[in-house]
């Protein structure tokens, strides 16, 4: 695709839609606005505008779609696929200042958020209100807007789903300006195609999603985990099944390893309770009443412990011993991320069954790529993360191994029926992958899809299909 | 060793409320825990018994029938013996009949060589309790333990943190120490212990089971603290706009806190 680069009468022209101080040109831009967390896509955009109202963005690719200016959204940053990267350059448009909470519908148990709200803002807003917005990614900092364009999942998936799970409907710009109303307040909805379903995940490459409707349910009251213990790997991943479908299901289910616990407690300064066995299953139950709690997590200790080969389980009852485990299990990234020079990730996704062979998998190729590749993973929806890590590795040698190691990482998971991506997405970074695990006729309805919402391709160009 | 261990439940949230009519503090009754404090004083115990093969942890609490929630969850923790100091004429005890009352259930359990509390408790915040138990017994005491640092025939030497320094103190059997979090990581309850104590009664000690029965001396006759007034903190916030370069605004900011007495 040729697209108009940008000058300065175009920066005048944004200038006066969004005022000169919220126009950053490239040269003035810091480094961060180049890449996103994971930083192994990097792109300068031509400038940054940051939004305050879906109308200012609506003027914004009005103008970008006339001249044809390309155009990438941006929340946070904290995509780990490239999601967020101006590959060609063009408008960077911020919509972290679009953060107001439009309304708490308690009758509907709707919220109506900006893109810009922070999911941890979210939880916070609703929670004193009684409400419960379930999905539950591992970054709070995200916005909800990159959540739903990616389709984020969390640990709380396999009970509660994922973000689309959890968008009533949306409000989106389109890439010639126009704003369109998908979806509303209302539970069910079988009027026509599921356009708001397809956006969402879309990775800001069909439209710009400028307000959301999210679902809320009643605040569970109460919730418990259980950090078990089992003697090795394959005893831990096995169990899964059986927990799930022993007695209610619970609301995650995560899968530990004696190294990952150890970068943990290296990042954080801090050491972790029971530290010391191989590999470990935390799971949680949240409820209504204490009771029902206390009742599900009897069930499965005793399970766990006497049939299914448990070391013995570990209760996580109360703020202070919550805080001990998951605050290890959420500095996961972070610690692999500093553990080394520089990581790649696989953020397949597959049915529950195969997880043991593929992790099985995983280790062999470790050993015969001669790196390290630490892991962990939502086993109760079959999301794993598998970190490649560069250590001291030269450039040239990494790329190598990166990328033949990805090639048959992939190659393994689609054999056993799994996906590219869990919950992370394609951006940039996965587009091979995807085109390999779905094949042409998938990729050409995609692109059918991509000409009917953005037939000039302005909106992230270079991602997930082009 | 006989090591005994003295624990609270507490409200389960920082975010008690307070009715501001009544001054009265809306429990939860569901919503309890062990005091956070306590969990070291109890990993501090274990920790003593993993080293010296022979010793006893019995862990005791004061508190309505219910409260024996916190002592079967230090059994499932590593406690060998749980006792439970239950009795309506301690109610509304202040700190000095609460010391009183446990001292008293401590000579039950004689004999101990040490005993070891949380710093203080969650709810009540005084960090009085434990060295007043050791002054009705008469034993000496050091509060704000970091660190055992040797478990000796006669004594132990322990690291103490204070304020603006650090001690190093050796203390002799009978003791009671508190202790601070330290570097400590406090362990789970786990499934296998609380199977191993299916069926275990806490024993319950009552005003007729102690040495002086005299109730004047227990509960609210016998606290010196009468409570005045309880209302609910204030949580109006006020903010301040500091404007000018960033000198001035650095300036200010400093003069502020410094007065505020936060530096």
């Amino acid at each position: 695709m040729k697209y108009k680069a940008i000058d300065q009468d175009d920066i005048l022209v944004l200038q006066e839609i969004v005022g000169a101080d919220f126009l950053i040109p490239k040269q003035e831009l810091e480094e961060d606005y180049a890449h996103d967390e994971l930083q192994t896509v990097h792109a300068w955009p031509d400038c940054l505008v940051q939004v305050k109202n879906k109308d200012q963005i609506s003027q914004i690719m009005k103008y970008a779609y006339r001249m044809n200016i390309p155009v990438t959204v941006r929340g946070s940053g904290t995509g780990l696929v490239g999601g967020c990267v101006p590959i060609e350059g063009g408008i960077l448009l911020d919509t972290s200042k679009m953060n107001r909470f439009v309304e708490l519908d308690p009758i509907n148990m709707t919220l109506r958020v900006e893109p810009g709200v922070l999911l941890m803002e979210i939880y916070e807003y609703v929670e004193k209100e009684g409400f419960f917005y379930a999905p539950d990614p591992g970054e709070k900092s995200a916005t909800i807007g990159g959540n739903i364009a990616t389709n984020a999942g969390g640990m709380r998936a396999m009970k509660y789903g994922v973000t689309r799970d959890w968008v009533r409907g949306l409000e989106v710009v389109l890439p010639n300006g126009e704003l369109v109303s998908f979806g509303g307040k209302v539970v069910k909805n079988s009027s026509g195609y599921a356009l708001k379903d397809l956006l969402i995940g879309s990775e800001g490459t069909l439209g710009i999603i400028v307000e959301a409707t999210l679902k809320l349910i009643p605040l569970p009251k109460y919730s418990a985990s259980m950090l078990i213990p089992f003697p090795n790997r394959i005893q831990a991943v096995s169990a899964v099944p059986k927990i799930i479908t022993h007695h209610v299901l619970p609301t995650a289910v995560e899968f530990l390893e004696k190294e990952s616990l150890r970068f943990s407690e290296e990042y954080l300064g801090k050491k972790i309770p029971h530290a010391q066995y191989d590999a470990y299953l935390l799971i949680t139950y949240d409820g209504n009443t204490q009771s029902e709690i206390d009742y599900d997590i009897q069930r499965i200790s005793e399970l766990c412990v006497n049939t299914l080969g448990a070391i013995d389980v570990y209760l996580i009852d109360t703020d202070e011993r919550k805080q001990s485990v998951w605050s290890a299990r959420g500095a996961f990234l972070e610690a692999i991320k500093a553990s080394t020079t520089q990581i790649d990730e696989c953020d397949v996704v597959l049915p529950r069954s195969m997880i043991s062979e593929y992790l099985d998998f995983t280790q062999q190729l470790s050993q015969s790529l001669q790196v390290r590749i630490p892991y962990f993973g939502h086993v109760g929806d079959g999301n794993l993360h598998i970190y490649f890590c560069k250590d001291d590795l030269e450039d040239q040698k990494w790329n190598e191994l990166l990328t033949k190691g990805f090639e048959q990482m992939y190659q393994k998971a689609f054999e056993l029926g799994g996906k590219v991506s869990g919950e992370h997405g394609i951006g940039y970074a996965k587009k091979s992958y995807l085109k390999e695990q779905v094949g042409p006729t998938q990729i050409q309805l995609m692109k059918g899809i991509k000409d009917t919402f953005d037939p000039t391709y302005i909106l992230n160009p270079g991602k997930v299909i082009q | 060793m006989n090591i005994i261990t003295c624990i609270k439940q507490v409200p389960g949230s920082s975010k008690v409320d307070v009715d501001p009519k009544t001054g009265v503090l809306i429990r939860d009754g569901s919503n309890v825990k062990m005091n956070p404090y306590d969990l070291y004083a109890l990993e501090t115990a274990y920790l003593i018994k993993e080293k010296y093969a022979d010793t006893i942890v019995k862990t005791i609490t004061m508190g309505p029938a219910s409260a024996k929630k916190v002592l079967e969850e230090s059994l499932y923790m590593g406690s060998d013996e749980a006792y439970l100091l239950s009795d309506r004429a301690f109610a509304g005890a202040d700190v000095l009949a609460t010391s009183y009352s446990i001292s008293q259930m401590i000579r039950k359990l004689h004999p101990y060589d040490l005993i070891i509390c949380g710093k203080q408790t969650t709810d009540g915040d005084t960090a009085q309790v434990g060295p007043e138990i050791a002054e009705f017994l008469g034993i000496p005491h050091v509060a704000y333990v970091t660190k055992i640092e040797e478990v000796q025939e006669d004594g132990i030497l322990v690291r103490t943190s204070m304020e603006d320094h650090e001690e190093q103190l050796k203390i002799s059997f009978p003791c009671l120490i508190t202790v601070d979090k330290g570097t400590l990581v406090p362990r789970l309850p786990s499934f296998h212990r609380k199977q191993r104590f299916t069926g275990y009664s806490i024993q319950t000690f009552s005003l007729k089971d102690l040495e002086d029965k005299d109730p004047s001396h227990y509960g609210l006759e016998g606290s010196p603290t009468q409570v005045e007034e309880i209302f609910p903190p204030n949580k109006k916030r006020d903010s301040i706009s500091i404007k000018g370069d960033k000198k001035t605004i650095t300036n200010s900011l400093f003069e502020i806190l410094k007065e505020k007495k936060y530096i």
